[in-house]
């Protein structure tokens, strides 16, 4: 058995608002358990600083079971932190070791301006699938759920990409700040299901053309995205979307 | 006041068709011009708001997330039940209605109850026409699972996030109706009261999160769907925003609390591991189908254990007490909910839990591994099992978890009538929100169901019932005096948490409100006890009052300040409980008042006296509540008391 608690120096990016330029302060924060998770590091340290008078750190989260997609800190160069799979909420204090520096950020890409400091404004997402992220059915319209029956495979993969909790992480990782990953995800889950079918050429293009007016970048087949999804969403659902946006483009029309 | 659920007339199976038929409309043309709020975005206000908008109203919806996706719906892991009866088994809707009822010990609704099992079958087929994408089986069609000791198998899934999907599905839907101008949505926007105007819900004051500015928004009919109150324990696995300001606010101005005591415990949860803890994590009960619970015999092995002098695999058999297959050898570790947590409560109140808290108890998987190899274990838990390691640390391959139990889901809320309106006219609960559907305990995969229920395919039509009586009413003026008494209220409130300027954080404050009602009003109850945590309460509402710190100003974004305003609801919500708990002298389902067990120590429920709905009216801030009864009628399903020896 280690170390019940660890002594922790933090560089942690404060930003007052949109506008302010922003910087690093260095908080040093003792005592922290090693069965604390990263969020309840974060709770103890605004513990301290409000103790001290001075202003907590604001950083958005919500669930802590790592399904929400509220959390979204860049930990140590890394969104969400080292440990592959896994959401900042979801990321324990035992992988960190006695005496070592953290240094956390706000996701930085334009389309996510900064709230004030960890927070970052992702309603940029919300936009996307505005545009296209649904299929048109109101309420009362439905068929049977087994009118249509769905191959396993397909039903299986479209669950995966469905899996999607839209923290952004994807868009952090990237060094275009593309939204490709993201997109890609919802785009997928349609395409593989017959209830997506009536809207595919129309949906594809408008959720890209909109992922574009917003101001993400294009893609370069890096695959940050993928290394760094806590979801482990595949960048095959990138290839999909290329293959469908571009069968829309070019294909035959309705 | 007598309380008028306005339940249709007619034999229970015709009651939904008959009013479906004969309710009032209204017209295409003035549906345009009737707004509706609707606050919260899980799965009852999105999927409301949604149909709504498709309908015709003009809507706005309010969620205090970053975005209508992350409302607390999104973690619900197991499923939704629905009366398919894909599986040829024999279930019907009537048995899940009478499941349902039995579930939550003869404290609910009849007629709320067979309407849920009615359109239960219909969620599916929505959810499923929007791309849900459900568990499916070869043959490509809809997979079902058993679940909460049902003897069907009534519940579809996602793998472990039906609850992601089924809101993703109804986020969809919002969104295109926000596509297509029919929903205003507000995100970061917190709900701080209800206006009303000449008797009816006429708008709300919320805070915009981000700049602090209070603003006004006004409408023909409020629909709060702002989920449960579970975080009064401080620690429970709702999500840290989760909160009951916005029914709250709506319960000081005239809106009936419905049993607010009856709050539901979750056995299989990860124990607390140390003050800092922040919530807890629910482990799915199924774990319960394999894994023995034990803790030791002996409390000097306990502490040993603890204190990590002796580890569990030392324990020899006889040193071992699988304290519920000693006590229920009939039903052995598959006691419902409310039976196994106080059972493991017991078991530590004795001096015998497992971890350094003293608060845990064993859930072991030796000899179900010993018996079924790791693989088979691997397959049906192993996302439990990678969680778990992920959590704690601790490989539940090789030592036993850990679980205690925790505070889960709320089946009180605001008392609705059959339309699902609570006693101010225009204001309606939906949802987690409302108290209606589940009695004194709901049954697993029927909160998924009850939520999209009503927000799918109740709501729309009983709101018409209301909005029909509306369509020559003017768009809501904001600048009524109304609004701006409760806006100025909402400021001055805000103002004085920022006054205090004491030595204690909203935080502190609602650890130590959780601490008393934990303590109370938690798994076992008592006379003695719930007069004690009265007094507890009130000391704890006077140094809310006198002590509390907060920093910043209002004009800003200050989560510190939102959360002053979540703690001192929660206060007083946490003493009205406490009155209710201790008004109903009888122990159902989640509520187990001490005074009132069987000889074995089981619930022992009072049908003689206990066969009712608290519904209480707030007074004035200083004036105790006033309880109203409302007297539930069994016609179908003949109460009986529930036994698992």
């Amino acid at each position: 058995m280690g170390k019940d608690t660890i002594a922790l120096t933090l560089k942690v990016w404060r930003q007052n608002g949109p506008s302010d330029k922003g910087k690093f302060e260095t908080y040093a924060l003792n005592q922290v358990p090693v069965h604390a998770s990263f969020l309840e590091m974060m709770d103890l340290l605004n513990e301290q600083l409000v103790g001290q008078g001075k202003s907590p750190v604001a950083f958005d989260h919500d669930c802590r079971e790592g399904i929400c997609g509220s959390c979204s800190m860049y930990i140590n160069g890394r969104a969400h932190g080292t440990q592959s799979g896994t959401t900042t909420c979801q990321l324990h204090m035992r992988h960190f070791h006695d005496g070592e520096t953290i240094t956390i950020e706000p996701w930085r890409a334009a389309p996510f301006p900064v709230i004030r400091d960890l927070v970052v404004d992702r309603s940029a997402f919300d936009a996307i699938m505005q545009a296209g992220g649904f299929v048109s059915v109101n309420t009362g319209n439905a068929p049977d759920g087994n009118a249509v029956p769905i191959a396993k495979t397909h039903a299986d993969e479209a669950f995966n990409a469905a899996a999607c909790i839209g923290c952004g992480a994807c868009v952090a990782a990237c060094k275009n700040a593309s939204a490709m990953l993201f997109v890609s995800a919802k785009v997928s889950q349609y395409a593989l299901l017959p209830q997506g079918q009536p809207e595919r050429r129309e949906r594809v293009l408008k959720m890209v053309s909109t992922m574009d007016e917003l101001g993400f970048g294009a893609c370069t087949n890096t695959g940050a995205c993928e290394a760094e999804c806590p979801k482990g969403i595949g960048v095959t659902n990138i290839a999909r979307l290329n293959r469908e946006y571009f069968g829309a483009l070019l294909g035959p029309g309705d | 006041m007598i309380l008028n659920a306005k339940i249709p007339d007619g034999a229970l199976p015709e009651k939904w068709t008959r009013y479906r038929s004969t309710v009032r409309l209204v017209s295409p043309a003035n549906k345009r011009k009737l707004e509706v709020i609707v606050v919260g975005t899980g799965l009852a206000g999105a999927s409301a708001a949604a149909s709504l908008a498709e309908l015709g109203y003009k809507v706005k919806a309010f969620c205090f997330q970053d975005s209508p996706r992350r409302a607390h719906s999104i973690a619900a892991q197991g499923g939704i039940n629905a009366a398919k009866n894909y599986q040829n088994d024999g279930d019907s809707v009537y048995r899940l209605f009478y499941d349902t009822i039995k579930g939550g010990d003869y404290r609910a609704r009849e007629a709320n109850v067979y309407r849920l099992a009615e359109v239960s079958a219909s969620i599916i087929d929505q959810c499923v026409a929007q791309g849900v994408p459900f568990a499916r089986d070869y043959g490509g069609l809809l997979d079902n699972r058993s679940f909460g000791g049902t003897q069907v198998s009534r519940t579809f899934y996602a793998r472990g996030q039906t609850g992601q999907q089924l809101l993703l599905g109804a986020y969809s839907a919002l969104n295109r109706q926000v596509a297509r101008k029919q929903v205003q949505m507000f995100a970061r926007h917190e709900m701080v009261d209800v206006v009303v105007i000449d008797g009816k819900a006429r708008g709300i004051i919320a805070r915009d999160l981000v700049t602090g500015k209070l603003e006004r928004h006004g409408a023909h009919a409020v629909v709060l769907a702002s989920g449960g109150y579970g975080n009064v324990f401080y620690l429970s696995t709702n999500a840290m925003g989760s909160n009951v300001t916005a029914a709250w606010k709506a319960h000081k101005r005239g809106a009936f609390f419905g049993n607010p005591c009856f709050t539901q415990i979750h056995p299989t949860c990860l124990p607390q591991s140390g003050e800092y803890q922040s919530k807890l994590t629910l482990m799915s009960e199924s774990l319960r189908n394999d894994g023995r619970v034990w803790v030791p015999l002996r409390q000097e092995d306990a502490q040993a254990i603890r204190e990590g002098k002796r580890t569990a695999a030392q324990l020899k058999e006889e040193e071992r007490d699988y304290f519920l297959e000693r006590k229920y050898p009939a039903f052995g570790n598959l006691v419902p909910r409310d039976v196994a947590s106080r059972a493991a409560k017991e078991a530590c109140d004795d001096g015998r839990g497992v971890n350094p808290t003293g608060l845990a108890v064993f859930l072991d998987f030796r000899d179900a591994i010993q018996r079924l190899g790791q693989d088979v274990i691997s397959a049906r838990y192993g996302n439990l099992f990678e969680m778990y390691e992920k959590i704690t640390g601790d490989n539940p391959y090789e030592v036993p978890m850990k679980i205690y139990p925790a505070v889960h889901y709320t089946m009180g809320g605001l008392w609705v009538d059959y339309d699902l309106m609570t006693t101010v006219p225009g204001l309606y609960a939906i949802g987690e929100a409302n108290f209606s559907d589940h009695g004194a305990n709901r049954l697993g995969a029927s909160a998924l169901m009850q939520g999209l229920a009503d927000g799918y395919f109740v709501l729309p039509y009983t709101i018409g019932n209301y909005l029909a009586d509306e369509i020559h009413t003017p768009s809501i003026p904001i600048e009524h005096e109304a609004f701006a008494a409760a806006e100025a209220h909402a400021l001055e409130v805000y103002q004085k948490f920022l006054s205090i300027k004491g030595s204690q954080s909203p935080e502190r404050l609602h650890r130590n409100l959780g601490k008393i009602m934990w303590e109370y009003c938690g798994m076992a109850r008592s006379e003695e006890g719930l007069k004690k945590a009265l007094g507890l309460i009130s000391d704890l509402k006077s140094s809310f009052w006198s002590d509390l710190q907060v920093g910043g100003s209002v004009n800003e974004f200050n989560p510190e300040l939102d959360k002053a305003m979540r703690v001192a609801d929660f206060i007083e919500l946490g003493e009205l409980m406490i009155r209710d708990a201790l008004d109903r002298n009888e122990s159902c389902g989640g509520h187990f008042r001490v005074e009132s067990q069987t000889p074995e120590g089981e619930a022992l429920r009072d049908d003689q006296n206990g066969n009712y709905v608290a519904a209480w009216a707030y007074q004035g801030d200083s004036v105790a509540p006033e309880l109203h009864k409302e007297p539930l009628n069994f016609e179908i399903v003949k109460p009986t008391q529930r036994s698992y020896k």
